[in-house]
Protein backbone atom coordinates (compact mmCIF):
# COMPACT_ATOMS: atom_id res chain seq x y z
CA UNK A 1 0.00 0.00 0.00
CA UNK A 2 1.10 3.58 -0.57
CA UNK A 3 2.12 4.56 2.90
CA UNK A 4 3.39 7.88 4.04
CA UNK A 5 6.80 6.33 4.59
CA UNK A 6 7.01 4.69 1.19
CA UNK A 7 6.16 7.87 -0.73
CA UNK A 8 8.45 10.11 1.21
CA UNK A 9 11.43 7.83 0.87
CA UNK A 10 11.11 7.14 -2.87
CA UNK A 11 12.02 10.01 -5.19
CA UNK A 12 10.64 8.33 -8.27
CA UNK A 13 7.28 7.54 -6.73
CA UNK A 14 7.02 11.06 -5.35
CA UNK A 15 7.83 12.59 -8.74
CA UNK A 16 5.25 10.42 -10.49
CA UNK A 17 2.51 11.20 -8.00
CA UNK A 18 3.20 14.95 -7.97
CA UNK A 19 3.24 15.05 -11.78
CA UNK A 20 -0.08 13.24 -11.89
CA UNK A 21 -1.59 15.58 -9.36
CA UNK A 22 -0.54 18.86 -10.93
CA UNK A 23 -1.45 17.78 -14.46
CA UNK A 24 -5.12 17.17 -13.64
CA UNK A 25 -6.02 20.85 -14.06
CA UNK A 26 -4.24 21.14 -17.39
CA UNK A 27 -5.60 17.86 -18.68
CA UNK A 28 -9.16 18.92 -17.96
CA UNK A 29 -8.98 22.64 -18.75
CA UNK A 30 -6.49 22.90 -21.58
CA UNK A 31 -6.15 19.66 -23.54
CA UNK A 32 -9.81 19.37 -24.67
CA UNK A 33 -9.60 22.92 -26.10
CA UNK A 34 -7.23 21.65 -28.78
CA UNK A 35 -10.03 19.51 -30.13
CA UNK A 36 -13.12 21.70 -29.75
CA UNK A 37 -14.81 23.37 -32.68
CA UNK A 38 -15.31 26.67 -30.87
CA UNK A 39 -11.57 27.07 -30.33
CA UNK A 40 -10.19 25.65 -33.56
CA UNK A 41 -12.53 26.93 -36.28
CA UNK A 42 -13.22 30.55 -37.29
CA UNK A 43 -16.09 32.21 -35.39
CA UNK A 44 -17.57 33.20 -38.75
CA UNK A 45 -16.53 33.75 -42.36
CA UNK A 46 -15.15 37.21 -41.54
CA UNK A 47 -12.29 35.75 -39.51
CA UNK A 48 -9.48 35.60 -42.07
CA UNK A 49 -5.73 35.04 -41.87
CA UNK A 50 -3.72 38.26 -41.60
CA UNK A 51 -2.66 39.64 -44.96
CA UNK A 52 1.09 40.41 -45.22
CA UNK A 53 0.84 44.08 -44.26
CA UNK A 54 -1.28 43.32 -41.20
CA UNK A 55 1.00 40.49 -40.24
CA UNK A 56 3.99 42.83 -40.25
CA UNK A 57 1.92 45.39 -38.36
CA UNK A 58 1.22 42.74 -35.78
CA UNK A 59 4.94 42.11 -35.37
CA UNK A 60 5.44 45.84 -34.84
CA UNK A 61 2.64 45.77 -32.25
CA UNK A 62 4.59 43.07 -30.42
CA UNK A 63 7.96 44.76 -30.93
CA UNK A 64 6.73 48.03 -29.42
CA UNK A 65 5.21 46.17 -26.48
CA UNK A 66 1.67 47.41 -27.07
CA UNK A 67 0.38 44.33 -25.23
CA UNK A 68 1.88 45.69 -22.02
CA UNK A 69 -0.83 48.32 -21.79
CA UNK A 70 -3.55 47.10 -24.16
CA UNK A 71 -5.53 43.89 -23.89
CA UNK A 72 -7.34 42.24 -26.78
CA UNK A 73 -10.02 40.45 -24.83
CA UNK A 74 -13.44 41.93 -24.25
CA UNK A 75 -15.12 40.13 -21.37
CA UNK A 76 -18.85 39.40 -21.33
CA UNK A 77 -19.80 42.25 -19.00
CA UNK A 78 -22.09 45.10 -19.96
CA UNK A 79 -19.52 47.67 -18.81
CA UNK A 80 -17.14 46.31 -21.44
CA UNK A 81 -19.49 45.60 -24.31
CA UNK A 82 -21.09 49.06 -24.13
CA UNK A 83 -17.70 50.63 -24.61
CA UNK A 84 -15.88 48.22 -26.89
CA UNK A 85 -18.54 46.15 -28.64
CA UNK A 86 -19.42 42.47 -28.66
CA UNK A 87 -17.46 40.33 -26.24
CA UNK A 88 -14.58 38.32 -27.68
CA UNK A 89 -15.03 34.67 -28.63
CA UNK A 90 -12.37 32.00 -29.05
CA UNK A 91 -13.01 31.50 -32.75
CA UNK A 92 -11.80 35.02 -33.49
CA UNK A 93 -8.24 34.27 -32.43
CA UNK A 94 -7.48 31.10 -34.34
CA UNK A 95 -4.96 32.79 -36.66
CA UNK A 96 -3.15 34.53 -33.79
CA UNK A 97 0.21 32.93 -33.05
CA UNK A 98 0.76 33.90 -30.32
CA UNK A 99 -2.38 35.53 -28.92
CA UNK A 100 -2.23 39.19 -27.94
CA UNK A 101 -4.79 38.91 -25.15
CA UNK A 102 -2.61 40.89 -22.76
CA UNK A 103 -3.31 41.05 -19.07
CA UNK A 104 -3.32 44.72 -18.16
CA UNK A 105 -5.23 47.74 -19.33
CA UNK A 106 -3.35 50.93 -18.84
CA UNK A 107 -4.93 51.89 -22.14
CA UNK A 108 -8.25 50.64 -23.50
CA UNK A 109 -8.89 47.18 -24.89
CA UNK A 110 -8.12 47.03 -28.60
CA UNK A 111 -9.89 43.89 -29.69
CA UNK A 112 -12.57 45.82 -31.62
CA UNK A 113 -10.65 48.96 -32.43
CA UNK A 114 -10.85 48.12 -36.16
CA UNK A 115 -12.91 50.77 -37.94
CA UNK A 116 -13.52 52.65 -34.71
CA UNK A 117 -11.28 55.55 -35.74
CA UNK A 118 -10.00 56.76 -39.09
CA UNK A 119 -6.57 55.82 -40.47
CA UNK A 120 -5.72 59.47 -40.16
CA UNK A 121 -6.54 59.43 -36.45
CA UNK A 122 -4.36 56.40 -35.82
CA UNK A 123 -1.42 57.94 -37.63
CA UNK A 124 -1.62 61.22 -35.75
CA UNK A 125 -2.24 59.38 -32.50
CA UNK A 126 0.70 56.98 -32.81
CA UNK A 127 3.11 59.76 -33.71
CA UNK A 128 1.86 62.01 -30.92
CA UNK A 129 -1.09 60.81 -28.80
CA UNK A 130 -1.50 64.24 -27.16
CA UNK A 131 -2.24 65.80 -30.54
CA UNK A 132 -5.70 64.23 -30.53
CA UNK A 133 -6.27 63.20 -26.91
CA UNK A 134 -4.70 65.83 -24.64
CA UNK A 135 -5.31 63.73 -21.50
CA UNK A 136 -3.58 60.64 -22.93
CA UNK A 137 -0.67 59.07 -21.08
CA UNK A 138 0.31 56.83 -23.98
CA UNK A 139 3.93 57.14 -25.09
CA UNK A 140 4.59 58.63 -28.53
CA UNK A 141 5.99 56.41 -31.28
CA UNK A 142 7.35 58.97 -33.73
CA UNK A 143 9.90 56.59 -35.27
CA UNK A 144 7.15 54.47 -36.82
CA UNK A 145 6.95 56.83 -39.78
CA UNK A 146 9.83 55.12 -41.56
CA UNK A 147 10.02 52.68 -44.48
CA UNK A 148 9.04 49.13 -43.70
CA UNK A 149 11.83 46.59 -43.84
CA UNK A 150 10.72 42.99 -43.60
CA UNK A 151 12.88 40.66 -45.70
CA UNK A 152 11.50 37.54 -43.99
CA UNK A 153 7.80 37.93 -44.67
CA UNK A 154 7.67 34.81 -46.83
CA UNK A 155 9.42 32.71 -44.20
CA UNK A 156 7.12 34.04 -41.50
CA UNK A 157 4.04 33.14 -43.47
CA UNK A 158 5.45 29.69 -44.23
CA UNK A 159 6.11 29.18 -40.52
CA UNK A 160 2.57 30.23 -39.66
CA UNK A 161 1.27 27.84 -42.28
CA UNK A 162 2.98 25.02 -40.44
CA UNK A 163 1.00 25.83 -37.33
CA UNK A 164 -2.27 25.91 -39.20
CA UNK A 165 -2.80 29.28 -40.90
CA UNK A 166 -4.01 28.44 -44.42
CA UNK A 167 -1.75 30.66 -46.55
CA UNK A 168 -1.45 29.52 -50.15
CA UNK A 169 1.86 29.36 -52.05
CA UNK A 170 0.60 32.21 -54.21
CA UNK A 171 -0.12 34.41 -51.19
CA UNK A 172 3.34 33.75 -49.80
CA UNK A 173 4.98 34.50 -53.13
CA UNK A 174 3.03 37.76 -53.50
CA UNK A 175 3.70 38.93 -49.97
CA UNK A 176 6.84 41.04 -50.57
CA UNK A 177 4.99 42.99 -53.26
CA UNK A 178 2.22 43.90 -50.80
CA UNK A 179 4.78 45.55 -48.53
CA UNK A 180 6.47 47.66 -51.18
CA UNK A 181 6.55 51.36 -50.45
CA UNK A 182 4.80 50.99 -47.10
CA UNK A 183 5.87 52.51 -43.82
CA UNK A 184 5.80 50.87 -40.41
CA UNK A 185 2.98 53.25 -39.61
CA UNK A 186 0.94 51.92 -42.55
CA UNK A 187 1.49 48.38 -41.32
CA UNK A 188 0.45 48.87 -37.72
CA UNK A 189 -2.54 50.99 -38.72
CA UNK A 190 -3.61 48.25 -41.14
CA UNK A 191 -3.27 45.74 -38.32
CA UNK A 192 -5.29 47.84 -35.88
CA UNK A 193 -7.98 48.59 -38.46
CA UNK A 194 -8.48 44.87 -39.03
CA UNK A 195 -8.92 43.97 -35.38
CA UNK A 196 -12.20 42.49 -34.24
CA UNK A 197 -14.19 43.13 -37.41
CA UNK A 198 -15.76 39.67 -37.35
CA UNK A 199 -18.32 40.62 -34.72
CA UNK A 200 -18.28 44.36 -35.28
CA UNK A 201 -21.91 44.70 -36.19
CA UNK A 202 -23.21 42.24 -33.66
CA UNK A 203 -24.75 43.50 -30.48
CA UNK B 1 -26.49 33.67 -35.41
CA UNK B 2 -24.41 30.63 -34.67
CA UNK B 3 -21.14 31.67 -33.11
CA UNK B 4 -20.35 28.21 -31.78
CA UNK B 5 -19.95 29.64 -28.34
CA UNK B 6 -20.53 26.58 -26.21
CA UNK B 7 -21.96 23.11 -26.27
CA UNK B 8 -19.30 21.55 -28.45
CA UNK B 9 -17.59 19.55 -25.72
CA UNK B 10 -18.93 16.25 -26.97
CA UNK B 11 -18.01 12.61 -27.46
CA UNK B 12 -14.65 11.42 -26.24
CA UNK B 13 -13.49 14.71 -24.73
CA UNK B 14 -16.68 15.13 -22.79
CA UNK B 15 -16.20 11.68 -21.30
CA UNK B 16 -12.51 12.39 -20.76
CA UNK B 17 -13.22 15.49 -18.69
CA UNK B 18 -15.90 13.74 -16.65
CA UNK B 19 -13.68 10.75 -15.92
CA UNK B 20 -10.55 12.74 -15.05
CA UNK B 21 -12.48 15.13 -12.80
CA UNK B 22 -14.35 12.39 -10.93
CA UNK B 23 -11.37 10.06 -10.64
CA UNK B 24 -9.16 12.82 -9.26
CA UNK B 25 -11.72 14.02 -6.72
CA UNK B 26 -12.70 10.55 -5.57
CA UNK B 27 -9.05 9.52 -5.68
CA UNK B 28 -8.24 12.30 -3.23
CA UNK B 29 -10.96 11.07 -0.86
CA UNK B 30 -9.83 7.47 -1.07
CA UNK B 31 -6.21 8.40 -0.58
CA UNK B 32 -7.10 10.46 2.44
CA UNK B 33 -9.17 7.64 3.88
CA UNK B 34 -6.43 5.04 3.31
CA UNK B 35 -3.82 7.27 4.87
CA UNK B 36 -5.83 8.18 7.90
CA UNK B 37 -7.04 4.63 8.58
CA UNK B 38 -3.51 3.26 8.78
CA UNK B 39 -2.77 2.16 12.31
CA UNK B 40 -0.57 4.30 14.44
CA UNK B 41 0.75 3.65 17.88
CA UNK B 42 1.07 6.80 20.00
CA UNK B 43 4.59 7.99 20.38
CA UNK B 44 5.84 6.25 17.23
CA UNK B 45 8.61 8.23 15.50
CA UNK B 46 9.50 8.39 11.80
CA UNK B 47 13.05 7.30 12.37
CA UNK B 48 14.63 10.51 11.11
CA UNK B 49 17.15 12.09 13.41
CA UNK B 50 18.45 15.62 12.92
CA UNK B 51 21.18 17.43 14.81
CA UNK B 52 21.93 14.37 16.85
CA UNK B 53 18.71 14.21 18.86
CA UNK B 54 15.87 15.90 16.97
CA UNK B 55 13.13 13.39 16.02
CA UNK B 56 9.66 13.53 14.36
CA UNK B 57 6.44 11.86 15.59
CA UNK B 58 4.56 9.83 13.01
CA UNK B 59 1.11 10.98 14.12
CA UNK B 60 -1.98 11.05 11.89
CA UNK B 61 -3.54 14.40 10.85
CA UNK B 62 -5.64 16.07 13.53
CA UNK B 63 -9.29 15.22 13.05
CA UNK B 64 -10.49 18.79 12.36
CA UNK B 65 -7.92 19.02 9.61
CA UNK B 66 -8.83 15.67 8.09
CA UNK B 67 -12.52 16.55 8.06
CA UNK B 68 -11.81 19.81 6.35
CA UNK B 69 -10.17 17.81 3.56
CA UNK B 70 -13.28 15.65 3.29
CA UNK B 71 -15.34 18.83 3.23
CA UNK B 72 -13.47 20.14 0.19
CA UNK B 73 -14.26 16.87 -1.59
CA UNK B 74 -17.94 17.24 -0.75
CA UNK B 75 -17.87 20.88 -1.81
CA UNK B 76 -16.35 19.93 -5.17
CA UNK B 77 -19.01 17.31 -5.84
CA UNK B 78 -21.87 19.61 -4.84
CA UNK B 79 -20.41 22.41 -6.96
CA UNK B 80 -20.15 20.15 -9.99
CA UNK B 81 -23.75 19.09 -9.51
CA UNK B 82 -25.01 22.68 -9.39
CA UNK B 83 -22.73 24.49 -11.85
CA UNK B 84 -21.17 23.59 -15.20
CA UNK B 85 -17.83 21.83 -14.94
CA UNK B 86 -18.44 18.14 -15.33
CA UNK B 87 -17.95 17.86 -19.07
CA UNK B 88 -20.88 19.35 -20.94
CA UNK B 89 -23.25 18.87 -18.00
CA UNK B 90 -24.87 22.30 -17.47
CA UNK B 91 -25.53 21.76 -13.75
CA UNK B 92 -28.80 22.01 -11.83
CA UNK B 93 -28.83 25.83 -11.82
CA UNK B 94 -28.25 25.99 -15.59
CA UNK B 95 -25.84 28.87 -15.07
CA UNK B 96 -23.68 30.02 -17.98
CA UNK B 97 -21.42 32.99 -18.54
CA UNK B 98 -23.42 33.94 -21.60
CA UNK B 99 -26.68 33.56 -19.71
CA UNK B 100 -25.46 35.86 -16.96
CA UNK B 101 -24.39 38.42 -19.55
CA UNK B 102 -27.75 38.24 -21.32
CA UNK B 103 -29.54 38.70 -18.00
CA UNK B 104 -27.36 41.70 -17.17
CA UNK B 105 -28.12 43.24 -20.56
CA UNK B 106 -31.83 42.60 -20.13
CA UNK B 107 -31.92 44.37 -16.77
CA UNK B 108 -29.95 47.26 -18.25
CA UNK B 109 -32.31 47.47 -21.22
CA UNK B 110 -35.32 47.52 -18.90
CA UNK B 111 -33.71 50.20 -16.73
CA UNK B 112 -32.04 52.47 -19.26
CA UNK B 113 -33.84 51.57 -22.49
CA UNK B 114 -36.96 53.64 -21.70
CA UNK B 115 -34.81 56.59 -20.62
CA UNK B 116 -33.30 56.74 -24.09
CA UNK B 117 -36.37 55.65 -26.00
CA UNK B 118 -38.57 58.41 -24.50
CA UNK B 119 -36.58 60.92 -26.54
CA UNK B 120 -37.04 59.06 -29.82
CA UNK B 121 -40.57 60.41 -30.12
CA UNK B 122 -39.38 64.02 -29.74
CA UNK B 123 -37.64 65.97 -32.46
CA UNK B 124 -33.94 66.67 -32.08
CA UNK B 125 -34.29 70.34 -31.18
CA UNK B 126 -36.72 69.55 -28.36
CA UNK B 127 -34.38 66.89 -27.04
CA UNK B 128 -31.47 69.33 -27.23
CA UNK B 129 -33.35 71.66 -24.87
CA UNK B 130 -33.85 68.89 -22.28
CA UNK B 131 -31.22 69.07 -19.52
CA UNK B 132 -31.43 65.35 -18.73
CA UNK B 133 -30.92 64.41 -22.39
CA UNK B 134 -28.03 66.82 -22.52
CA UNK B 135 -26.33 65.10 -19.62
CA UNK B 136 -26.91 61.67 -21.16
CA UNK B 137 -25.67 62.88 -24.54
CA UNK B 138 -22.61 64.38 -22.92
CA UNK B 139 -21.67 61.04 -21.39
CA UNK B 140 -22.14 59.27 -24.71
CA UNK B 141 -20.01 61.93 -26.33
CA UNK B 142 -17.19 61.42 -23.84
CA UNK B 143 -17.27 57.67 -24.41
CA UNK B 144 -17.56 57.48 -28.18
CA UNK B 145 -16.67 60.83 -29.72
CA UNK B 146 -14.14 62.64 -27.54
CA UNK B 147 -11.16 60.63 -28.80
CA UNK B 148 -11.30 62.49 -32.11
CA UNK B 149 -13.45 65.58 -31.55
CA UNK B 150 -11.95 66.34 -28.14
CA UNK B 151 -13.46 66.27 -24.67
CA UNK B 152 -14.78 69.80 -25.20
CA UNK B 153 -15.92 69.04 -28.78
CA UNK B 154 -13.47 71.67 -29.95
CA UNK B 155 -11.85 69.32 -32.43
CA UNK B 156 -8.21 69.05 -33.45
CA UNK B 157 -6.39 69.31 -36.76
CA UNK B 158 -8.13 66.81 -39.11
CA UNK B 159 -11.07 66.45 -36.70
CA UNK B 160 -13.82 69.04 -36.93
CA UNK B 161 -14.81 71.40 -34.18
CA UNK B 162 -18.46 70.67 -33.37
CA UNK B 163 -19.14 73.81 -31.37
CA UNK B 164 -18.87 76.39 -34.11
CA UNK B 165 -21.42 76.96 -36.82
CA UNK B 166 -19.18 75.60 -39.54
CA UNK B 167 -20.33 72.24 -40.85
CA UNK B 168 -18.63 70.13 -43.46
CA UNK B 169 -21.66 67.93 -43.99
CA UNK B 170 -24.42 70.18 -42.75
CA UNK B 171 -25.61 71.13 -39.30
CA UNK B 172 -29.31 70.39 -39.45
CA UNK B 173 -30.60 67.65 -37.15
CA UNK B 174 -31.09 65.21 -40.00
CA UNK B 175 -27.65 65.78 -41.43
CA UNK B 176 -25.92 65.42 -38.06
CA UNK B 177 -27.82 62.23 -37.38
CA UNK B 178 -26.85 60.88 -40.80
CA UNK B 179 -23.21 61.70 -40.10
CA UNK B 180 -23.23 59.90 -36.75
CA UNK B 181 -25.18 56.88 -37.93
CA UNK B 182 -23.65 56.24 -41.34
CA UNK B 183 -20.28 57.94 -41.03
CA UNK B 184 -18.67 60.12 -43.69
CA UNK B 185 -15.79 59.67 -46.05
CA UNK B 186 -14.18 62.65 -47.71
CA UNK B 187 -11.64 62.43 -50.50
CA UNK B 188 -9.75 65.24 -52.15
CA UNK B 189 -7.84 63.97 -55.15
CA UNK B 190 -4.24 65.17 -55.63
CA UNK B 191 -4.27 68.55 -57.37
CA UNK B 192 -8.04 68.55 -57.52
CA UNK B 193 -9.50 68.17 -60.98
CA UNK B 194 -6.37 69.43 -62.71
CA UNK B 195 -3.77 66.72 -62.07
CA UNK B 196 -1.27 68.19 -64.54
CA UNK B 197 -0.51 71.26 -62.38
CA UNK B 198 3.17 71.77 -61.66
CA UNK B 199 4.54 72.87 -58.30
CA UNK B 200 4.39 76.57 -59.18
CA UNK B 201 0.80 76.33 -60.30
CA UNK B 202 -0.13 74.55 -57.09
CA UNK B 203 1.45 77.38 -55.15
CA UNK B 204 -0.46 79.91 -57.24
CA UNK B 205 -3.79 78.25 -56.63
CA UNK B 206 -3.05 77.95 -52.91
CA UNK B 207 -2.35 81.67 -52.78
CA UNK B 208 -5.64 82.38 -54.49
CA UNK B 209 -7.47 80.17 -52.00
CA UNK B 210 -5.72 81.95 -49.14
CA UNK B 211 -6.88 85.28 -50.50
CA UNK B 212 -10.50 84.12 -50.36
CA UNK B 213 -10.50 84.21 -46.56
CA UNK B 214 -8.11 87.10 -46.14
CA UNK B 215 -4.98 85.07 -45.35
CA UNK B 216 -1.64 86.53 -46.40
CA UNK B 217 -1.15 85.95 -50.14
CA UNK B 218 1.09 87.15 -52.92
CA UNK B 219 -1.01 89.29 -55.27
CA UNK B 220 0.74 88.14 -58.42
CA UNK B 221 0.25 84.51 -57.49
CA UNK B 222 -3.36 85.24 -56.53
CA UNK B 223 -3.98 86.52 -60.00
CA UNK B 224 -2.43 83.46 -61.65
CA UNK B 225 -4.17 81.14 -59.19
CA UNK B 226 -7.52 82.72 -59.93
CA UNK B 227 -7.21 81.54 -63.51
CA UNK B 228 -6.42 77.98 -62.41
CA UNK B 229 -9.10 77.77 -59.73
CA UNK B 230 -12.13 77.14 -61.99
CA UNK B 231 -10.41 74.17 -63.58
CA UNK B 232 -8.73 72.72 -60.52
CA UNK B 233 -11.06 73.38 -57.60
CA UNK B 234 -14.44 74.79 -58.58
CA UNK B 235 -16.04 71.44 -59.41
CA UNK B 236 -16.14 70.64 -55.69
CA UNK B 237 -15.49 73.82 -53.75
CA UNK B 238 -17.75 75.88 -56.01
CA UNK B 239 -16.99 78.84 -58.26
CA UNK B 240 -17.29 81.14 -55.26
CA UNK B 241 -15.21 78.82 -53.00
CA UNK B 242 -18.11 78.31 -50.60
CA UNK B 243 -18.05 74.53 -50.94
CA UNK B 244 -21.11 72.30 -50.66
CA UNK B 245 -22.22 70.69 -47.41
CA UNK B 246 -24.44 68.24 -49.30
CA UNK B 247 -21.30 66.40 -50.40
CA UNK B 248 -18.88 67.44 -47.68
CA UNK B 249 -16.90 69.90 -49.78
CA UNK B 250 -15.40 72.47 -47.42
CA UNK B 251 -16.00 76.18 -47.61
CA UNK B 252 -12.71 77.89 -48.49
CA UNK B 253 -13.85 81.42 -47.80
CA UNK B 254 -14.29 81.23 -44.04
CA UNK B 255 -11.62 81.28 -41.35
CA UNK B 256 -12.07 77.61 -40.39
CA UNK B 257 -9.24 75.36 -41.51
CA UNK B 258 -9.63 71.66 -40.74
CA UNK B 259 -6.02 70.75 -41.45
CA UNK B 260 -3.97 73.89 -41.46
CA UNK B 261 -3.90 77.43 -42.77
CA UNK B 262 -0.13 77.34 -43.13
CA UNK B 263 1.03 77.82 -46.69
CA UNK B 264 3.36 74.81 -46.77
CA UNK B 265 0.66 72.51 -45.35
CA UNK B 266 -1.91 73.77 -47.82
CA UNK B 267 0.51 73.16 -50.68
CA UNK B 268 1.11 69.64 -49.36
CA UNK B 269 -2.62 68.93 -49.20
CA UNK B 270 -3.28 70.21 -52.71
CA UNK B 271 -0.28 68.28 -54.05
CA UNK B 272 -0.93 64.96 -52.36
CA UNK B 273 -4.66 65.13 -51.87
CA UNK B 274 -6.25 64.12 -48.60
CA UNK B 275 -8.65 61.53 -47.26
CA UNK B 276 -10.66 61.71 -44.12
CA UNK B 277 -13.16 59.43 -42.55
CA UNK B 278 -15.74 59.47 -39.81
CA UNK B 279 -16.66 55.91 -38.81
CA UNK B 280 -20.35 54.93 -38.69
CA UNK B 281 -21.92 54.48 -35.25
CA UNK B 282 -25.52 53.70 -36.16
CA UNK B 283 -25.46 49.95 -35.73
CA UNK B 284 -23.20 50.03 -32.71
CA UNK B 285 -25.20 52.58 -30.72
CA UNK B 286 -28.72 51.93 -31.98
CA UNK B 287 -31.28 54.58 -32.98
CA UNK B 288 -32.15 55.91 -29.52
CA UNK B 289 -28.59 56.70 -28.49
CA UNK B 290 -27.81 58.17 -31.90
CA UNK B 291 -30.85 60.41 -31.46
CA UNK B 292 -29.73 61.66 -28.05
CA UNK B 293 -26.18 62.12 -29.31
CA UNK B 294 -27.45 64.05 -32.33
CA UNK B 295 -29.34 66.38 -30.04
CA UNK B 296 -26.24 66.86 -27.89
CA UNK B 297 -24.03 67.71 -30.86
CA UNK B 298 -26.72 69.93 -32.38
CA UNK B 299 -27.03 71.75 -29.07
CA UNK B 300 -23.30 72.37 -28.68
CA UNK B 301 -23.82 75.76 -30.25
CA UNK B 302 -23.54 75.27 -33.96
CA UNK B 303 -26.79 73.46 -34.76
CA UNK B 304 -28.76 74.74 -37.71
CA UNK B 305 -32.55 74.76 -37.96
CA UNK B 306 -34.02 72.34 -40.50
CA UNK B 307 -34.32 73.88 -43.93
CA UNK B 308 -37.79 75.28 -44.62
CA UNK B 309 -40.19 72.83 -43.01
CA UNK B 310 -42.92 74.86 -44.71
CA UNK B 311 -45.36 72.08 -45.38
CA UNK B 312 -44.99 70.52 -41.93
CA UNK B 313 -45.27 73.72 -39.92
CA UNK B 314 -49.01 74.44 -40.25
CA UNK B 315 -49.86 70.83 -39.52
CA UNK B 316 -47.76 70.93 -36.39
CA UNK B 317 -49.44 74.15 -35.31
CA UNK B 318 -52.88 72.56 -35.62
CA UNK B 319 -51.84 69.75 -33.35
Amino acid sequence: MLTHEKIETSNTLMIVLITLLVSVGGLVQIVPLFFQKSTTTPANELVRPYDPLRLVGRDIYIREGCYNCHSQMIRPFRAETERYGHYSVAGEYIYDHPFQWGSKRTGPDLHRVGGRYSDQWHKIHLIDPRAVVPESNMPAYPWLDRPLREPHIGAKMAALRRVGVPYTDQEIADAPKALEGKTELDAIVAYLQGLGLALKQTR
Amino acid sequence: MDLKFTGDLVGFWNLFVIVVVLVSIIGCAVFLWVQSSATHSPGEVTGHVWDGDLQEYSNPLPNWWRWMFYLTVVFALVYLALYPGLGSNPGVFGWSMRGQYDAEMKVAEATYGPKFNQFLAQDVMTVAANPEAKEMGGRLFQTYCAQCHGGDAGGAPSFPNLKDGDWLWGGTPDRIKETIAAGRTAVMTPKGTKPDMDAEQVRDVVHYVRSLSGLAADSVRVQRGQELYPQACAACHGADGKGMTAAGYPNLTDKVWLYSSREDKMIEIVTKGVQNHMPPYGEFLGPAKVHVLTAYVWGLGGGEKPVAPVAAAPAAAQN
